[in-house]
């Protein structure tokens, strides 16, 4: 076992233990702390995969901007020390069937059809030509998804705004 | 070196998890973090095939990047509808916001 494949199955143990967490834990602050654990294992990975600007993106955008979000609106709604309140409904049992049948799927899928790319392509130095991409070639989705932003954040005002006279 | 393999079934675990708390979870917000969980998901399935397919224009790398995009707009707006219910509600678990179950 070379030193990539020890650090690969170290980072995958440490994020899907987070992320087991995050969805079993009963207290939902401890979720969200789980949760940015699992972040970090992502953008780990990611470098992992030679893509240092998503490694950063993903810290920036998730660890830094989600999670805060996240905490803000736990702090906002629930009684953080609300005790022995039941954290999932009485669909969990054929929800883990489901789940679980999904999974042995997609692994069998995964071991049974693909056959090729056992080895990874030779490293090249992705951030600037996606910079260059993202500026060039994909400039018009680029574009569309800054108008998204805009709106999502125009709704997101609206929504959570408070109304000023209620009827 | 680790096969594409490792990471296709790394990453359908991870969707698998944020599925089963997406279906299971009462409280909204526990929802909105497994839908998050499913993002990063598909978003390690993407990069990995970036980097281990030949391709042109780096197109794993740059449809992840519009995923996170989408995936904060989402947050955002998930948050406030959530902050929403609380105020009309006093509650923001799904299973007793009922309003038009027949």
């Amino acid at each position: 076992m070379t030193v990539t494949q020890a650090v690969f199955f170290l980072l995958a143990a440490f994020t899907l233990g987070a992320a087991l967490l995050v969805v079993l834990a009963t207290n939902i602050v401890h979720c969200a702390i789980a949760l940015v654990f699992t972040f970090f294992g992502v953008a780990a990975l990611y470098v992992l995969l030679d893509a240092e600007f998503l490694a950063a993106v993903q810290v920036l955008l998730y660890v830094g901007g989600i999670t805060i979000l996240l905490l803000f609106a736990i702090m906002l709604t629930s009684r953080i020390s609300a005790r022995g309140v039941k954290i999932m409904n009485e669909q969990a049992g054929i929800s883990a069937l489901v789940v679980f049948a999904i999974l042995a799927l997609m692994v069998f899928a995964n071991l049974k059809g693909l056959v090729l790319a056992a080895a990874p392509l030779p490293a090249s130095y992705a951030t600037a030509s996606l910079g260059r991409l993202l500026l060039t070639t994909y400039v018009l989705p680029f574009e569309v998804v800054s108008i998204l932003l805009l709106a999502a954040m125009v709704g997101a005002i609206i929504l959570a705004k408070r109304e000023r006279e209620k009827d | 070196m680790v096969p594409l393999s490792h990471y296709l079934i790394l990453s359908a675990a991870l969707f698998a998890i944020g599925m089963f708390g997406a279906l299971t979870r009462r409280n909204a917000i526990g929802i909105l973090m497994a839908l998050e969980l499913m993002f990063n998901a598909v978003n390690l399935n993407f990069v990995a095939f970036s980097r281990y397919l030949p391709q042109t224009m780096l197109q794993g790398q740059i449809f992840a990047i519009f995923v996170i995009t989408v995936a904060a707009a989402e947050a955002a707006v998930g948050l406030a509808i959530v902050l929403g219910l609380y105020r009309n509600f006093k509650s923001v678990n799904v299973d007793e916001i009922n309003l038009m179950k027949g």
